[in-house]
């Protein structure tokens, strides 16, 4: 049976040029990586390393700082730099500049651990804290703060194999490629939240991947895979989780608040690599694609890689690029600077020529189809929000919950209008966050 | 590397296809049916007049946006919809300077007044319709019966009804106030031969034209839905039908008879003065639905569709702010614990006052 969330779009999938491609390394390591020291929600990490030092892979060079997880060398060599460089949210970011020897020498540090079985609760979340995990899909939220805090409280957990956004390929290979890491790794987390059921969520145009999945858990019960209709946000934690249990996240709660504990996959997969390889986060997978490169692929990078190389690796650009963007179509972030690097939570580049850019109109007009409102995820009203925003009445669109929006771009992407609606829901959000700091 | 920009910009990257215009030509294309059968039951004069009004619309939208200085709005083809619809809830025997009357003021009184496409409360053809009932009641109800002659009016008939043999719609006064059964079949009103306006005589191609459009996902079927089973489940319980007549074919007849799917699948369903939550469509859909019966039954018009749209536009607003959909993840049960804090909190201040 195949469930559904609320609303949503179909946008066109743009799968087929990486679906079929294997997860490569590397051909060229990158000469120099640069890795920012906020990677996740939460604190910025305090750099531990100095200029001119001796780094190998997998080395913490960044200590946490509060809320936060900490970030590991991803080549070996020298610490050229510790300064804030140009990051993919469009602010300079403290980062740690690392000049590859090329060596890839792996820290002592990291081996694989034994008697993996004997290993409790608390040490696996102990494991995961040190590895650095934090969610890959996109947030960012460490992970071992996200288990430690649903410990006792979830009754599911849900394994996020939905990628809903077009584009990006990077999930559906590793679970097609290293699908015994995900399993693995699911089976960690069940352990670490001392549950003995887990849900693995994939959209029905991945069915290789559920059925590869299904195959590698075959008779046990303690994992099921669901296949799920395809419809963007379905990767959305609260869409994902309406989908496969039917519960509904309250507004300013969290998943564990209704017992649910969403983790991405690829995060599972780093579980796995942390709690049974001894490896931290300092690589990841990440799909380079789009109409403006040459070929796209599916690169097993080290983090830190700056875009240039990454593009570099899809054989270049392919007639003049008109947009780059960090993450998929919908959500993500369009940059001016290829020195910027990639992260732990980045799956994709997508390179978009200028035909493939999303149409705008010079003077769009609100003809109330009222499509925004069939294709909101979070029950809202984009009409309303939109015409009070218009007026920069914030009172108003505060009442219209504004704040419930989670920016998917579903009602901009179907406005036959072409009004830039997200952009000025994040205008009066931000209008409307002033107005309260002000009180 | 070649030289090369980057245009940053706020997300989502990417657009669905479907624009305005696409929409708008859609429902044009979905009235081609009707037209058709238009012009086979009521000769060519159907489609002289409905290119006439086209363009005096287009003409009517473009001069004012010219005087007031806005932007040129004639690529989304909406005055263009206005047009059709106008001369399709008209009789084929108006004249054209009366359909010329009645595109001025349903462009610029009722669309343009109120600030343009997307901003007017009224639907612009049925403001349009019921403006020309007002003024020129007799050839607005002045109904051309099938027949050949029709064929040879095209500029003759500048005098309404001159060159039209003319005759009662299934639904004029004396059939539905006196329990006659109309005295056309119901396989004529399903397919058109009968007498009424431009458009609405045909409701299989008014059917065909709102598959296609509820296949293109232009328009939804709450609205057309609700509204055709309002008329049918009133109809069929508060069936008038005389003795002889079954009281199916007697709802049939009401649902088949007037400018019913006209008005539910391109009247009611029209982007601008429908609600826009799904609670409020069915509403909407009601509520019209319930004043063609009781339009139709105890008014004085033959007719009701268009006042009991007009009517239900004036409502929209209200009904919008009536339904807006439930906020995530608030289930019923925090929604009724919610309101009874309120309700003891409101006893309370009373109880507090009265001490």
């Amino acid at each position: 049976m195949k469930q559904k969330f609320y609303g949503g779009v179909h946008p066109a999938e743009h799968k087929e040029a990486t679906e079929q491609k294997p997860i490569q390394p590397l051909a060229n390591a990158p000469a120099q990586v640069v890795i920012p020291m906020s990677m996740h929600i939460g604190a910025p990490c305090k750099p531990v390393v100095q200029k001119g030092d001796t780094v190998t892979v997998g080395q913490m060079i960044g200590a946490t700082a509060g809320l936060g997880a900490p970030i590991h060398a991803s080549v070996s060599g020298k610490v050229v730099a510790v300064e804030p460089r140009p990051g993919t949210g469009g602010v300079p970011t403290l980062s740690v500049v690392i000049e590859n020897d090329f060596q890839n020498t792996l820290s002592p540090d990291c081996k694989p651990r034994e008697n993996v079985d004997a290993l409790t609760s608390q040490e696996i979340i102990d494991i995961i804290r040190d590895a650095g995990c934090t969610g890959m899909g996109g947030a960012g939220f460490p992970t071992h703060v996200k288990i430690s805090s649903a410990v006792g409280k979830a009754d599911t957990i849900i394994i996020n194999g939905a990628e809903c956004e077009p584009y990006i390929t990077a999930d559906h290979r590793l679970m097609l490629e290293h699908g015994e890491k995900i399993i693995g790794g699911v089976r960690f987390i069940m352990k670490a939240l001392q549950l003995d059921h887990a849900f693995i969520g994939i959209e029905d145009n991945k069915m290789n991947a559920v059925a590869h999945l299904k195959e590698l858990v075959g008779d046990a019960k303690d994992i099921t895979v669901q296949a799920l209709h395809t419809r963007y946000p379905q990767g959305a934690e609260k869409q994902l989780i309406q989908a496969i249990t039917g519960r509904e996240v309250p507004p300013g709660k969290l998943p564990a608040d209704v017992g649910c504990c969403v983790f991405n996959a690829a995060t599972t997969a780093a579980i796995y690599d942390a709690v049974a390889l001894g490896l931290p986060v300092y690589q990841r997978v990440i799909t380079i694609t789009g109409s403006a490169v040459k070929n796209p692929v599916n690169l097993l990078a080290p983090v830190g890689t700056p875009f240039s190389h990454l593009i570099e690796e899809a054989g270049g650009f392919n007639g003049t690029p008109a947009r780059v963007i960090s993450g998929g179509p919908m959500m993500g972030f369009a940059q001016y600077d290829m020195s910027v690097t990639m992260g732990k939570a980045s799956n994709c580049v997508l390179c978009l020529s200028k035909e493939d850019l999303p149409k705008t109109s010079e003077n769009p007009t609100c003809i109330r189809c009222a499509r925004c409102v069939n294709v909101c995820p979070m029950h809202l009203t984009p009409i309303f929000m939109n015409m009070y925003g218009k007026a920069r009445r914030w009172s108003e669109v505060e009442e219209l919950r504004i704040m419930d929006c989670m920016e998917c771009g579903c009602c901009q992407y179907i406005c036959p209008a072409r009004i830039p609606l997200v952009q000025q829901f994040r205008t009066a959000k931000f209008a409307i966050r002033q107005q309260a700091a002000k009180k | 590397m070649e030289e090369y920009k980057l245009s940053v910009a706020s997300s989502p990257h990417a657009s669905s296809p479907v624009g305005t215009k696409h929409l708008m030509r859609d429902v044009l294309i979905a009235l081609i049916p009707a037209m058709a059968m238009g012009v086979w039951v009521f000769g060519p004069r159907a489609l002289t007049m409905t290119i006439v009004s086209v363009i005096f619309c287009e003409i009517f939208e473009w001069g004012y946006c010219k005087l007031l200085h806005k932007p040129n709005p004639i690529g989304d083809l909406s005055a263009a919809i206005t047009g059709v619809l106008l001369v399709f809830v008209c009789p084929v025997s108006l004249p054209y300077w009366t359909v010329i009357i009645g595109d001025f003021f349903a462009i610029v009184i009722v669309k343009q007044l109120f600030g343009g496409l997307g901003t007017n409360f009224l639907n612009p053809a049925l403001a349009g319709r019921a403006f020309l009932m007002l003024c020129y009641p007799v050839p607005m109800t002045t109904w051309a019966v099938p027949g050949k002659e029709n064929w040879l009016a095209i500029f003759g008939a500048g005098e309404a009804g001159v060159d039209y043999v003319t005759g009662a719609t299934p639904l004029s006064i004396d059939f539905m106030k006196s329990n006659i059964a109309p005295d056309a079949s119901l396989a004529d009103m399903f397919i058109g031969n009968i007498g009424g306006c431009v458009g609405e005589v045909s409701a299989i191609a008014l059917l065909i034209g709102g598959i296609y459009l509820l296949a293109k996902g232009v328009i939804r079927i709450r609205i057309p839905a609700a509204y055709i089973l309002t008329v049918a489940v009133l109809t069929l319980i508060f069936s008038r039908a005389p003795e002889g007549v079954n009281v199916f074919t007697w709802m049939l007849m009401e649902i088949f008879g007037g400018g019913l799917f006209l008005g539910a699948f391109f009247m009611a369903t029209d982007y601008v003065t429908s609600p826009n939550t799904p609670k409020g469509e069915i509403i909407f859909g009601i509520g019209a639905g319930l004043l063609v019966v009781f339009i139709r039954y105890f008014g004085g018009y033959p007719e009701g569709v268009c006042y009991s749209i007009l009517v239900m536009n004036i409502l929209v607003w209200l009904i919008d702010k009536a339904t807006m959909p439930h906020r995530f993840g608030v289930t019923p049960e925090m929604r009724k614990a919610e309101k009874e804090k309120a309700k003891a909190a409101k006893k309370a201040a009373k109880e507090g006052s009265e001490a």
